[in-house]
């Protein structure tokens, strides 16, 4: 395109509005009117309308499908490119239509900066409104008003300054201000590219010039590091942790915490292909790959940041969430959770209000959210999740929920809610990040024992023989050459817990906990039941969890009757008779979780790669 | 060259989200210089490994030096090539006089579709660009087909937050556009930053006055006037030029595109 010169900077605008108050037409205006069609473009247009006989409209340019011609609205977003200045523009025509909400909020996520349209004659609409109040919480935070169509109220400034003063107004509930509020006409390119007499009581930018004034967002190298590990890969010798910065800076050197696991290490390399030398440092929207000094087990979804600046850990967060999918959102029911590179179920635990778009004010609530909705909830994730608050870091403060195959909503955290675990975590994650460490690590110790360590529970109702198969068990794997050993609650009782009453079960717990923890960290697999600890078994081992994390903890649920299906249990045995064979089964999940290797010897293979 | 690198981080991220979502994973490769900087681009996001598949469609009316690149770039980037031909059209006598539609539909689309279900791939990598035609102005990153391959552009998923749509039904799969972002311009940068091998005789002057902007069928696709001898001069003619790309490509005429699209073309 002749306008086109060697810049470096790129942004990415959101063009929004309520159906028909211009949008595709500001666009082509905008296009045609700074020479950056293609050669024939408009020719090939215009051919075409006359060709059907009806009027040229410069949203034609845009609107690609033949029905979107046809029905003269836009159905689905297009990216354009456009230059000017030094700017190289990616605008994105959103659709201003109801119905295609869901292609709006996929245009307006890309978008640093917006430009919303509203019809003079029509003035501020539904979708006005709720275009508002989507970009809020999309994170497009510059926004400038055009009112369109001033050609149809004769430009009239007191039209436009009613306009103003009432989206104004709306805008400032939001805690948006916009950068201008333009009057113009997109059919007549009135202040579009050029300044017209039409309107000689404004003085502010035209369309054109007002896109040079929306600043590039680049505050986030300034924060702590924010680094979720998108995949770890071993394609050669290299052992890699890849993935997007979302905030700061890293360092060759730096000590990584890995939340929720807690586990750390130094930076040892930083990876390229193809430059040299290769990387000492890396920021905030750059895709790296990293090697670390020493071997520990990181998985996709894991957050890393430097110590003293962690991201938050919790089950429950309180958060903003505005619902496209077609069945409601509903209290109760399992969505997967995607925050950052994370996935984890979840449920709606309770829905405090929902947010009517045009008035703001709250509707008292109900147990779902429609389609369209946004509203005010806190969810629950089955296990723990590492997370920032959004007005802190945008990336890790806001996530994506799918139901069934789709990405149906989208939220912004508003809170960290404390859950039942959260003084044991944060006693956890400051006993890590103290700890000692010996010259040999848990990768190492896996490789030689052929495992790695693990808690295995035995759960369920009296008299299902769950202590007979943990002996079993025990016995097995020791014969097989594991390190396995049966740790009964009951045997902590008249030595470490010989301080404690009767009423100081949870205490007691969390003393096993500890003790379960020192055993894992020399590579153990810890077998017990859940018989004598005097507390809900949901209680006992979500603290077992919390206390040994990352250690996984296996449970083995063992009823009398017909299994019920136990939602958290990785087996379930029903009145079993052949304990031999149960042992068996135990030892193949084991296998499957990658924490028993197939075989054992010089070189353990593990189903999971270390 | 700030933006090019920021391209590159998206496009990185979008190809490793592929392989980590999607077990049967292949690219399409057309050798053409769209195709060729996504190839390069896996080799970035994979440390000089292309861990999946490359397919090409091979109508059997490509330029010859197109197979010898591609063989030679198989060879030297170690790339496990997949190719796929619709023999049973071609042997029916299929080429453009027929109708530039109907032969794109038979050799390119189903070619594609014939490997696809023979292979059973549930995620496609391709190099479709934003700016190339309208309908791809459309386009999601990752954006899903139905059993026949078909696209139901009036019901896209929503994508936001760099949040993919990964899951699917059965027997669908899903088209994954790591360079929808790209311009024209951004692809020869990016050529020349990384100088990536590209097909030189084709896409420069060799001093006939003329090259290929937009590479495909031989009996389809035209050279265009340029005196550009360089990637510089490319650079700068295209800085300079309102003409459209694909202004060379007949099936692109009048809407010849997205009924192609709509029926699973690239």
């Amino acid at each position: 395109m002749s306008i086109d010169t060697p810049t470096s900077e790129t942004m990415n605008i959101v063009i929004v509005g309520h159906v028909d108050h211009g949008k595709s037409t500001l666009l082509g205006r905008l296009y045609a009117d700074t020479g950056s069609l293609p050669e024939g473009k408009l020719d090939k247009i215009q051919a075409i309308c006359r060709q059907q006989g009806k009027e040229f409209e410069y949203a034609f340019l845009f609107d690609a499908f033949l029905e979107e011609q046809e029905q003269g609205i836009t159905i689905d977003t297009a990216r354009t490119f456009f230059s000017w200045g030094n700017r190289h523009y990616i605008i994105i025509d959103a659709p201003g239509h109801k119905e295609f909400l869901k292609n709006m909020v996929s245009g307006a996520a890309r978008a640093e900066a917006a430009l919303l349209i509203i019809d003079a004659l029509e003035g501020v609409k539904e979708q006005s409104k709720r275009h508002g109040l989507l970009l809020s919480m999309l994170g497009v935070k510059q926004v400038t008003v055009v009112v369109n169509k001033m050609d149809l109220v004769n430009y009239r400034e007191d039209v436009f300054a009613s306009i103003e003063k009432e989206y104004r107004v709306f805008l400032e509930q939001l805690k948006v201000t916009p950068q201008y509020v333009i009057p113009a006409s997109a059919k007549q390119g009135v202040n579009i590219a050029t300044s017209s007499p039409q309107t000689p009581w404004y003085q502010g930018p035209t369309v054109l010039d007002s896109l040079g004034h929306f600043q590039l967002e680049t505050a986030r190298t300034e924060q702590a590091l924010r680094f979720p590990i998108q995949d770890v890969y071993k394609f050669d010798a290299r052992r890699i942790l890849v993935g997007r910065i979302t905030a700061g800076k890293l360092n060759l050197g730096d000590h990584l915490v890995f939340s929720p696991s807690n586990k750390s290490a130094n930076v040892q390399t930083i990876e390229a292909f193809n430059i040299d030398p290769s990387p000492m440092h890396a920021q905030a929207g750059q895709s790296v790959g990293i090697t670390l000094d020493e071997q520990i087990f990181v998985e996709r979804g894991e957050i890393a940041s430097q110590h003293a600046s962690s991201p938050l850990v919790s089950t429950c967060l309180r958060a903003h969430v505005f619902w496209l999918g077609q069945r409601p959102l509903t209290l109760n029911q399992n969505y997967l959770l995607r925050l950052a590179t994370r996935e984890v179920s979840c449920q709606v635990t309770a829905i405090h209000r929902i947010v009517d778009a045009t008035d703001l004010d709250d509707i008292q609530t109900e147990s779902k959210v429609q389609r369209n909705e946004v509203a005010d909830i806190t969810l629950r994730t089955k296990s723990p999740i590492a997370f920032d608050v959004y007005a802190d870091f945008e990336v890790t403060g806001r996530f994506v929920l799918v139901d069934h195959y789709d990405v149906s909503g989208g939220g912004i955290i508003t809170e960290r809610v404390h859950d039942e675990q959260e003084s044991l975590r944060t006693e956890a994650r400051e006993r890590d990040s103290a700890w000692v460490k010996g010259v040999v690590g848990p990768e190492e110790r896996a490789q030689h024992y052929g495992h790695r360590s693990a808690v295995i529970l035995f759960a369920g109702s009296d008299t299902t023989s769950k202590a007979f198969l943990a002996r079993k068990l025990e016995a097995l794997l020791v014969a097989e050459g594991r390190h396995a050993y049966l740790l009964d609650a009951e045997n902590l009782r008249r030595g470490l817990d010989a301080d404690l009453s009767e009423t100081q079960a949870t205490e007691a717990v969390r003393r096993y906990g500890e003790v379960a923890k020192l055993l894992t960290d020399t590579g153990l697999l810890v077998i017990s039941t859940t018989n004598s600890f005097n507390r809900p078994t949901s209680e006992v081992i979500q603290t077992i969890q919390t206390l040994v994390n990352p250690t996984n903890v296996v449970t083995i649920h063992m009823t009398k009757e017909i299994p019920l299906l136990q939602e958290d249990a990785d087996l379930t045995f029903a009145g079993p008779e052949n304990f031999e064979d149960c042992a068996h089964q135990v030892i193949a999940t084991l296998k499957q979780k990658g924490i028993l290797a197939e075989s054992l010897g010089t070189h353990p293979e593990f189903q999971y790669s270390i | 060259m700030k933006h090019i690198r920021q391209l590159e981080d998206q496009s990185v991220f979008i190809l490793r989200e592929a392989y980590k979502h999607f077990d049967h994973l292949a690219m399409l490769w057309s050798m053409g210089k769209d195709s060729t900087v996504l190839l390069w681009l896996a080799r970035k996001a994979f440390f000089g490994h292309v861990p999946f598949p490359l397919i090409h469609i091979d109508t059997s009316f490509k330029i010859p030096e197109m197979i010898e690149y591609r063989d030679r770039l198989a060879r030297e980037w170690r790339l496990n090539l997949v190719i796929g031909q619709n023999t049973a059209a071609l042997a029916n006598g299929m080429n453009h006089t027929n109708g530039r539609v109907e032969c794109c539909t038979a050799l390119k689309t189903n070619g594609l579709k014939l490997l696809m279900d023979e292979k059973g791939y549930t995620g496609l990598i391709l190099g479709v660009r934003a700016d190339e035609e309208s309908t791809r102005a459309k386009e999601r990153y990752f954006s899903p087909r139905d059993k026949n391959n078909e696209w139901d552009f009036r019901d896209q998923p929503p994508e936001l937050w760099d949040q993919f749509k990964t899951s699917f039904p059965p027997d669908t799969h899903i088209r994954i556009h790591p360079l929808l972002d790209w311009t024209e311009i951004n692809i020869w940068e990016y050529i020349k930053l990384e100088q990536i091998p590209f097909l030189e005789n084709l896409y420069l002057d060799q001093g006939t006055g003329s090259r290929y902007r937009s590479l495909g069928c031989a009996p389809c696709t035209t050279p265009i006037q340029s005196t550009a001898k360089t990637v510089d001069a490319i650079i700068t003619e295209l800085r300079n030029s309102n003409v459209a790309e694909r202004a060379g490509r007949a099936q692109d005429e009048g809407r010849g595109m997205e009924l192609l699209r709509k029926e699973g073309y690239m």
